[in-house]
């Protein structure tokens, strides 16, 4: 028996091929950057034709942009179900999966049918395990025989993200601000206290829809998942839609004025009181003690 | 042009998840429902794009009646008409969803194709990633997925990508399907005048068959696990001093 995973660089691709294992048959993997630039539809193509030939009880890939792009092409062509961000599968018939929903806000069991079985593992949710590597496809004679029309869709040109620093993603350290924070120029102490701890400034969905800041410093379901080691959440509520992106941080800060408000439980720590007062009182702090 | 836009009625949720007594779906008795998110953004695009030129721009729903609501909102912003695949508000997997919508523009289309058809990279509720990408396939029209960035340019479309490192560029021949993101554009809020237009736009209903369902819902859940243990470190500025203490502790200041 076998099963096929599309791999790309990175840890995600790690637990897609944890949760293939489990499935008990021999694992073989292709690999996304079979085709270079990315051409989705090509891949899709080339997947297909491998499982053609190995005829897997299933396919895996890592949820990832790419890894839900090309399994969603493979799903449409071959006219099987697909589900999506699956943190648990289940070989049987039906196929038993646990999905994210609401960017991980709620599971959902349910059961897929068709075969070979398409899912995709969502980022960071198993336990990697190490096992044997898989055996990698020679995507090579599969390329020669791609149509034209699989290579319409490709990357043309890459375009590097504006100087220099670290990426919301990859910071360390997050100080947002939130629906307290009251206007763009309410910014201005955020953006203190991120300067003094060399942390990248976030906010939450309120403040992009309000145009204080831009899409791109939004941490959330629809915006930025981010893993600090410290997330610090200025006049942010913690709806779930927020949470979804910030639940990866190692520790959480809260400062708000509403004792009662979600983030206040959900946090590892919390300040209860007006982050106006408070944030610029923490900014004293610290250079005091420089 | 003329441009399609697809739109999901779902919730507006709160600080907690709140599941109906069946756990099939959310309780949603005391809470709000919108376009989800990534859509409003593919009705603002579409909306500039008829702006800056000319054309039509249709919105398409598949949900209960209730989503008339959403419709309307989307013809608010400036979108000409609606067509509503109405349901009785039970899941749908996202192939029959594809089904259905395909059905519906290869009706629609005998007045002429859409140059352009806008999905949400994934709705917010399901999270299904696929129904953008079935259409496409089915309509055989080349898709992108995930942009946040497109610009129409004569008899194709230019696609920007977000990579998580840059963006990615492609170029697609008209007709195309893509699927876009928050973070496209800022969707601009509905006027009065806006809101009253839309009250009197077409809106074409009609009752597709619920096929069986492939990937079949059994029950939600709350994700548990360990929560986090809130250690309460002070209040108004007075706490400062502990939080630097703490910030020093875990080694960030």
């Amino acid at each position: 028996m076998n099963v096929l995973v599309l791999t790309e660089d990175g840890e995600p691709s790690e637990q897609a091929l944890t949760l293939a294992r489990s499935w008990g048959g021999t694992v073989h993997s292709l690999r996304m950057d079979a085709i270079t630039p990315f051409a989705p539809d090509a891949i899709a193509t080339i997947l297909q034709r491998a499982a053609g030939d190995l005829k897997p009880m299933a396919v895996f890939a890592a949820g990832t942009d790419r890894g839900n792009d090309v399994m969603a092409r493979l799903a449409a062509r071959t006219g099987l179900p697909f589900a999506a961000n699956v943190v648990a599968a289940e070989p049987g018939d039906p196929v038993k999966v646990t999905r994210q929903r609401w960017g991980g806000s709620l599971l959902e069991d349910a059961t897929l049918r068709g075969s070979p079985t398409l899912v995709t593992v969502a980022p960071y949710s198993v336990r990697i395990t190490e096992g044997a590597a898989p055996a990698e496809l020679d995507a090579s004679r599969y390329v020669e025989q791609l149509d034209p029309r699989d290579m319409l869709v490709q990357v043309r040109e890459h375009i590097d993200p504006p100087g220099g620093g670290v990426s919301l993603a990859e910071a360390r350290v997050v100080v947002s601000g939130g629906r307290g924070v009251g206007s763009k120029e309410g910014f201005a102490i955020i953006e203190e206290l991120a300067g003094l701890l060399g942390a990248r400034v976030g906010c939450s969905r309120v403040v992009t829809s309000a145009g204080w800041r831009p899409h791109t410093d939004q941490v959330g379901q629809t915006g930025t998942k981010i893993s600090p080691d410290l997330y610090i959440a200025c006049g942010i509520s913690g709806a779930t839609q927020h949470m979804a992106g910030c639940k990866g941080a190692k520790k959480i800060l809260a400062i708000n004025a509403d004792p009662e408000a979600p983030i206040m439980s959900l946090a590892d720590y919390s300040v209860v009181g007006d982050l106006k007062e408070v944030v610029p009182a923490i900014s004293a702090e610290i250079r005091k003690r420089q | 042009m003329k441009i399609l836009v697809c739109v999901k009625r779902v919730p507006f949720t709160g600080g907690k998840m709140v599941l109906a007594p069946d756990r099939k779906a959310l309780e949603t008795r005391h809470l709000g429902f919108t376009i989800s998110p990534h859509e409003e953004c593919g009705v603002e695009e579409a909306v500039r794009i008829i702006e800056a030129g000319s054309g039509e721009s249709v919105v398409l729903t598949l949900g209960p009646a209730e989503a008339v609501e959403q419709l309307r909102d989307a013809m608010a912003l400036g979108i000409d008409r609606a067509i509503h695949l109405q349901t009785d508000g039970s899941e749908w997997d996202g192939e029959s969803t594809a089904a259905a919508i395909v059905d519906a523009i290869r009706s629609e289309e005998a007045s002429g194709p859409f140059d352009l058809i806008f999905f949400g990279n994934e709705s917010a509720d399901a999270c299904g990633f696929q129904v953008g990408i079935r259409v496409a396939r089915e309509l055989g029209r080349p898709c992108v997925t995930g942009l946040k960035g497109v610009k129409v340019e004569g008899p194709s479309i230019r696609c920007e990508q977000d990579t998580g490192a840059g963006r990615d560029v492609y170029v697609l021949p008209l007709p195309a399907v893509v699927t876009v993101k928050e973070g496209l554009n800022l969707p601009r809020y509905p006027s009065v005048p806006g809101r009253m237009r839309a009250a009197r736009k077409p809106v074409v209903t009609s009752s597709p068959a619920g096929p069986e369902q492939n990937l079949g819902l059994v029950e939600l859940s709350v994700p548990g696990g360990p929560g986090r243990q809130t250690k309460l470190l002070g209040s108004r500025p007075s706490a400062a001093p502990v939080v630097v203490e703490m910030l020093r502790e875990i080694g960030v200041a």
